[in-house]
């Protein structure tokens, strides 16, 4: 803690050039975004394209302002089963990546099976979870928990056990207990391979509560692309995509956010 | 603190380590293989011993043994009239290894902590910032390891070694992923730090004239299978000084040992 006050002062007086920086830093990007914005209006108008194929980017933002009460409506659904599947997916893997760790009994019998889980592609497993849990949150849920699971699940375990045998060897000469290497070493070793897999779950997240709500549901933003598709509104179809990108960015913020927090030491290259 | 008089006098009474008819085999039936055949040697306390040999020769194996990481197959090793098991569990002994092993996302002070925070932490113990500032590392002491030279890590971890006020330092080749300008500094610093702490040192390595330097014995040991070769006393006077490397005497322990090694 009191690092961390040591070091307001001193980024109070870089905040300026620092953000000046960064922003010299995105220019490419929003440029790049801008560009391709104005290439797509051009070739619509260019080539007179219909709208219920491809709207314009004005059209779509147009859509945004139109639907912004019935886009807000499905988003808070979507939000919800993506969040609640991030955890519970997430949580299950985390426990059972120390409880592989802790038992090479544990994880010779249930290893096979969670890669087994992961090679059934989420969308064949969707139909099934509905069948089970009916039309409401919980396949939604369930599907977005699935398809967070297996990547944490295979990094955690990597990262548990990325410890190097000397260091083991230094918490053996110390009588350290197993309790005590846990919590002490293994934990945070394996925090960056655990905010790998964090990543890469809050973008499938989103996606596995879109396939949920693909199949036999009437809320949510999957239901909306659904919906605006077979009613060929595709400006609203645009403009739900769009919404649900956004979610996963946010997500994906957040999370890289409590990374660069949680994790100040460099970490060994992860992949 | 004893002063260097008193290593001496020291010296001359009990061991701090002992090791009898020691035999260290790994693996078991066709692809067994003996890493130490019939070890004796004493090392008397408040002593700096080092210990010399080609690769194979089992010098790390042998520290390992001491330090309870390497189970003993035949043989008897007493640390202070104890088993390793006892001697480790009551800090007896601190072990620096050839990586400086500290936790990256822990600051240097904390790193030295360390000790205290695990395995009961041992009962005595010394300022981990003192310590810091011992082996010359003042002002560093909320560095992570990643911000630090090779160097400046390898002096955290011996600071973090002597933080449960060990009597006996174990070394497995500390400094001998750094470079010569960075080793010799840190030759002559382990000097005054073994001066000030009088503290037992077994320090293992292959360089010649690390061993040389620093050694009031040199145990030279052959290969395949680990033996003892020689234990050879350093008549070099304390405090050394690196200069004292280019002088005959030193060469000419250098030479002797180099005849050692060859006939390994």
């Amino acid at each position: 803690m009191s690092q961390l006050a040591k070091s307001v002062p001193r980024v109070g007086l870089q905040t300026r050039a620092a953000r000046s920086a960064r922003w010299r830093e995105r220019l490419p990007a929003v440029l790049a975004v801008l560009g391709l914005l104005g290439l797509w209006q051009l070739v619509v108008w260019g080539f007179s394209v219909p709208t219920y194929i491809a709207p314009s980017p004005g059209q779509v933002l147009l859509a945004f302002d139109e639907n912004a009460a019935i886009l807000w409506t499905n988003f808070w659904p979507t939000l919800f089963e993506a969040l609640l599947g991030f955890v519970c997916g997430n949580a299950v893997a985390i426990v059972l990546a120390v409880w592989f760790v802790h038992s090479q009994l544990a994880e010779r019998a249930f290893y096979p099976i969670a890669v087994f889980i992961n090679t059934i592609p989420i969308i064949a497993i969707a139909p099934i979870l509905v069948l089970i849990f009916g039309n409401g949150f919980a396949p939604k849920i369930v599907i977005a928990a699935l398809i967070c699971f297996f990547p944490t699940l295979v990094n955690m375990v990597r990262g548990l056990k990325a410890v190097s045998p000397a260091t083991l060897d230094l918490m053996r000469v110390l009588s350290a207990s197993n309790a005590e290497v846990f919590w002490k070493v293994r934990i945070q070793s394996s925090l960056p391979f655990l905010f790998a897999a964090l990543k890469i779950a809050s973008t499938t997240c989103v996606i596995g509560a879109i396939v949920g709500e693909w199949i036999g549901s009437n809320f949510g933003l999957g239901a909306l692309i659904i919906e605006a598709t077979y009613n060929f509104r595709a400006p609203l179809l645009y403009a739900t995509v769009f919404t649900a990108a956004l979610l996963a960015v946010s997500l994906f913020s957040l999370v890289s956010f409590a990374e660069a927090r949680l994790i100040r030491w460099k970490a060994p290259a992860v992949h | 603190m004893s002063t260097p008089a008193g290593h001496r006098e020291a010296a001359a009474g009990a061991a701090a380590v002992s090791v009898e008819g020691l035999h260290v085999r790994f693996g078991t039936g066709e692809s067994a293989v003996t890493a130490l055949q019939g070890v004796d040697v004493d090392i008397a306390e408040g002593a700096l011993v080092t210990m010399l040999g080609p690769s194979g020769c089992g010098k790390s194996t042998l520290l390992r043994a001491i330090a309870d990481l390497v189970p003993v197959s035949e043989g008897r090793i007493s640390v202070h009239g104890r088993s390793p098991d006892e001697a480790r569990r009551d800090r007896d002994f601190a072990f620096v290894f050839q990586d400086a092993t500290l936790l990256p996302w822990r600051s240097a002070l904390d790193n030295v902590r360390l000790p205290l925070e695990v395995g009961g932490g041992g009962e005595s113990h010394a300022e981990p910032e003192a310590l810091l500032e011992l082996v010359g590392l003042h002002g560093r002491e909320s560095a992570l390891p990643g911000e630090l030279s090779g160097g400046m890590r390898q002096r955290v971890a011996i600071a973090r070694a002597l933080v449960s006020r060990p009597r006996i330092l174990l070394m497995d080749e500390p400094f001998g992923a750094l470079d010569e300008i960075t080793r010799d500094k840190l030759n002559e610093e382990l000097l005054r730090i073994w001066q000030e702490t009088g503290t037992t040192i077994v320090f293992v390595t292959h360089s010649i004239p690390e061993a040389a330097f620093l050694g009031q014995h040199v145990l030279v040991l052959a290969a395949h299978p680990g033996r003892v070769k020689e234990y050879l006393p350093v008549e070099l006077p304390f405090p050394r000084r690196l200069a004292m490397r280019d002088t005959l005497e030193f060469v000419r322990i250098t030479a002797h040992l180099r005849a050692l090694l060859e006939e390994c």
